[in-house]
């Protein structure tokens, strides 16, 4: 059997009523032990990078499913796929790999349909020390969530029905006798792991195992044995006894995330993680499924170790007193987001830049604030990590410099690893007719407004192209990029092109799970009026006129913590072009519909 | 007027002193009393009913008590979001008690920022109020316009990555002038602050426009001149995000030609420098 099995993984077989599982072990034993169930149609394998990672740290274990992979299937299938059997399958690897301590489980698709079950159903409580699902509902759960939908079929249940029956088509078709089997065994089965790689853009690397067909031919028992029965019949009592925490891909083409609206009743203290991709997570993002498992595994054991200590009992979490609603303020979803990823800043040592790296940090990432002014640089680094930042770095580079950002983009690959979200906003302003405006002005104008931004995204798009697990590039540009205005020629065409580059970007990045933005706050009220410069203006007439734009900007008072608030929003909605001030706005509006009137408008003579 | 003759025979400063005193153990008394569920209107009733029970009649402002993000004045449009509230403290919340009393016709205007439990933010704030505290005090000395200080203390806040708040106080001043109150046996307020003292900030308003000064200190042009003798009631508050501090202490300015003589602030034995010296120390 090719590519089965899992690398440096110790294999045993453990009897579970008349089936044997085979169960594969990584890390060292006497670990807190941390069990992956795969889903459908899949086999343990599909957890071999979320495994490795994890192996560090824990006692990592892994099963085939009954019937799938190297496990061997029930006689007869009919029957053989309840959840009890399920269950009792799960309570025999537990037994054999940690008789004495709970696991901490981890379920994805049907694992995760599965290890609802073990983390509610009563015979498995004291076994379960956590539960993380990904992409897969208890179909208790998901019985009632129907139900309820279908007794109050306002406009808004009615849609989310729709939502999620158009996503689960394929259920249907997995109750058709023998011919799923068929399928599976025949073309479908020859043809999918082409069909993963096109779908999900899966990468083809040994994976899906050459069990496939059989794998999925069992499988379709899991569906047939359990699906009716349980929505036909949900349990009204399952509550988890073991702290969850939700993984949910936002672009899952089977599961809508409305599913999991009301988990907090089933769940309290749920934790709720979001992240940009679709269904197959334990493939596309390990890096960060080993992250957000790791800790919640390690705060779990530490909440353990307090409870032991404070002589408490680890009880049932009854829920049944606070049916919370699903947390709808943005700073929660941010925090869903964001906590833990990496995230980084240049220009971060004021303004917009200082106020992002800010807004990060308080929705727990961890954040490396780049600047020239070291001190600045520092200073914003200081306050993240006061302001809830899981980490805070400065650095100090200047971004024009070509050889000093490869330095950090190497350190910080080798310190703190791939950068998922970049923010590209380092930017100085000039003002000044073009005439007066020198080559030197240019070059200095460029380097930092355009060249900076290639630097970034050069490089630090080519680290999260290379690990292959996403990432979000947003590169502040600015309204004069579509808003022509007099004495801005150069800044406005170093913006333009910032503009221009974040699109075809995105374009290019696309296919590789990397989303790139475009930001064009407008007039807000930063140092970088203070820094500017004024073409073909003596120096003594610099500061005046300096002082006189930071008065309008000042007047204007639009605070860069808004635009920060708009950089967090356009990753989490990955959004092309974002203007954030009413007059950007209206600026972009105008150069759709109207760009004559645009062009009259940026004839006027500014004041200064 | 010099020091000497601020500190003379009527004992100005002494009194100054003594009523800033107070109105600071009145803060710590109640700060101390703080427990989570307490509401601003709560807090704000024990400022008042302390005070009273040791004397104070009339006010300048009635006690303000600002509780979470309310210490930065998030989303304040109106003058009216000013007063108390009933939010409730919860543990790790930062608080700010601001009060005015006025005590044998002298006035005393302090605000106390606070936390419930450890917070390092706030801490941190507390700290690098300080800093503001002594670049205040240096360039009244050097004489500089108070709108230059004013922008100073702004650039110094925006350096240290924090938003400022005090813009947000009436007319956005950081500090105005404080008086002698004379002492009437009826002390009606309006609108939370005392008739008297009001007239009294109305006589030194009308004095200073004909004399081109202005007795509120604020951003406006109308405080381009150099410090003017008196006391005044210097109020720099720092927002970050939901955090906001602040102190509020007199500064005592005089005509004095000898630097350190012509500016200094009434007491240097209060709440927030001692907790500061405490943490240096430790």
């Amino acid at each position: 059997m090719s590519g089965a099995g899992i690398e440096g993984a110790r294999e045993r077989r453990v009897v579970s009523g008349g089936v044997e599982l085979c169960v594969a072990e990584l890390g060292e034993a006497g670990r807190p032990v941390v069990v992956l169930v795969h889903g459908y149609p899949d086999s343990k394998e599909v957890w071999s990078e979320v495994a490795r990672r994890l192996a560090g740290r824990f006692h990592v274990v892994l099963y085939d499913v009954r019937g799938h992979g190297r496990s061997s299937a029930p006689r007869p299938l009919r029957g053989g796929f309840t959840l009890e059997k399920l269950t009792d399958d799960f309570l025999a690897v537990a037994g054999a790999v940690s008789p004495h301590a709970p696991v901490h489980l981890v379920g994805h698709d049907w694992g995760s349909v599965q290890g609802w079950e073990f983390a509610t159903a009563r015979r498995t409580e004291g076994r379960v020390a956590s539960f993380t699902s990904i992409s897969g509902p208890s179909l208790d759960h998901l019985g009632l969530w129907l139900r309820r939908r279908a007794a109050r079929p306002t406009p808004r249940a009615v849609a989310q029905l729709l939502g999620q029956g158009r996503r689960s088509w394929y259920v249907s078709a997995l109750h058709l006798p023998r011919l799923p089997e068929a399928a599976w065994r025949g073309p479908l089965g020859r043809r999918w792991p082409a069909l993963l790689e096109r779908l999900e853009r899966l990468p083809a690397d040994g994976y899906p195992t050459a069990s496939l067909p059989e794998d999925a031919a069992h499988g379709a028992w899991l569906y047939r044995d359990n699906v009716r029965a349980r929505l036909r019949h949900p349990r009204r009592d399952a509550y988890a006894h073991a702290p969850v925490q939700l993984i949910t891909p936002t672009g899952d083409p089977y599961l809508s995330e409305r599913l999991y609206d009301d988990l907090e009743q089933w769940a309290p203290g749920l934790v709720r993680r979001t992240l940009r991709a679709k269904h197959w997570v334990p493939r596309h993002r390990p890096d960060q499924l080993a992250a957000w498992i790791t800790e919640f595994v390690l705060n779990r054991q530490n909440d353990r170790e307090n409870d032991r200590q404070a002589g408490r009992q680890h009880t049932r979490q009854g829920g049944r007193a606070a049916a919370a609603r699903r947390p709808a303020t943005a700073r929660e979803a941010y925090a869903q987001r964001f906590a833990g990823q990496l995230v980084l800043v240049t220009g971060a040592a004021g303004g917009i830049g200082r106020a992002t790296a800010f807004a990060f940090a308080e929705a727990g990432a961890r954040v490396v604030v780049v600047d020239r002014d070291a001190e600045g640089a520092a200073r914003t680094a200081e306050l993240a990590r006061l302001s809830g930042a899981a980490g805070a770095w400065a650095e100090c580079v200047d971004v024009s410099d070509e050889q000093a950002m490869e330095k950090l983009a190497d350190r910080v690959a080798a310190e703190y690893g791939v950068v998922d979200v970049l923010v590209n906003n380092a930017g100085i302003g000039l003002g000044g007719s073009f005439l007066d405006t020198s080559p030197e002005d240019w070059r200095r104008v460029l380097d930092v407004n355009l060249w900076g931004v290639i630097h970034g995204c050069r490089l630090f798009g080519r680290q999260m192209a290379e690990r292959g697990q996403g990432g979000h590039i947003v590169n502040i540009a600015s309204a004069a990029a579509f808003q022509p205005v007099r004495r801005l020629s150069a800044y406005g065409a170093s913006k333009a092109a910032v503009l221009m580059l974040s699109q075809t970007l995105r374009a290019e990045l696309a296919g590789q799970g990397i989303g790139v933005s475009a930001i064009c706050p407008g007039v807000v009220n930063t140092g970088i009026v203070s820094t500017a410069r004024f073409a073909g203006v003596p120096e003594e007439e610099q500061q005046r006129l300096r002082n006189r734009a930071a008065r309008a900007y000042r007047l204007r008072n639009y605070p860069p913590e808004k635009v920060a608030d708009a950089v967090l929003r356009t990753v989490l909605e990955n959004r092309a072009v974002v203007p954030v001030t009413p007059e950007a706005h209206g600026a972009l509006l105008l150069s759709r519909f109207a760009p004559r009137l645009l062009r009259a408008l940026s004839r006027i003579e500014p004041r200064l | 007027m010099t020091a000497d003759a601020m500190d003379g025979p009527g004992g100005e400063l002494r009194g100054f002193r003594e009523v800033q005193r107070l109105a600071y153990a009145c803060a710590e008394a109640v700060a101390g009393r703080l427990r989570p569920g307490v509401t601003e209107r709560e807090a704000a009733r024990m400022l008042r009913e302390w005070l009273r029970e040791r004397g104070v009649r009339d006010w300048f402002h009635l006690p303000f008590a600002w509780f979470g993000d309310r210490t930065a004045f998030t989303g304040f449009r109106l003058p009216h979001q000013f007063f108390p509230t009933g939010r409730e403290l919860a543990p790790g919340m930062p608080f700010i008690l601001d009060l005015a009393p006025v005590y044998r016709g002298f006035t005393a205007d302090i605000g106390y920022s606070g936390c419930l439990g450890p917070n390092a933010l706030h801490r941190r704030l507390a700290a690098d109020l300080l800093e503001h505290r002594a670049l205040i005090l240096r360039e009244v000395r050097e004489r500089r316009p108070l709108r230059e200080i004013y922008r100073e203390v702004d650039a110094l806040m925006v350096r240290q990555g924090y938003a400022n708040r005090h813009r947000a106080y009436p007319f956005g001043v950081i500090a105005h002038k404080v008086h002698r109150v004379p002492q009437h046996r009826w002390a009606p307020s309006l609108l939370g602050f005392g008739v008297h003292s009001l007239r009294g900030l109305a006589a030194d308003a009308l004095r200073g426009h004909r004399q081109g000064w202005s007795p509120l200190w604020s951003p406006y042009r109308v405080s381009g001149h150099p410090p003017v003798p008196g006391l005044w009631a210097v109020e720099p508050h720092l927002g970050f995000r939901g955090t906001g501090a602040k102190f509020e202490e007199l500064l005592v300015v005089t005509d004095s030609r000898d630097p350190v003589e012509s500016a200094f602030w009434l007491d240097e034995d209060l709440p927030h420098l001692r907790h500061r010296a405490e943490e240096v120390a430790a």
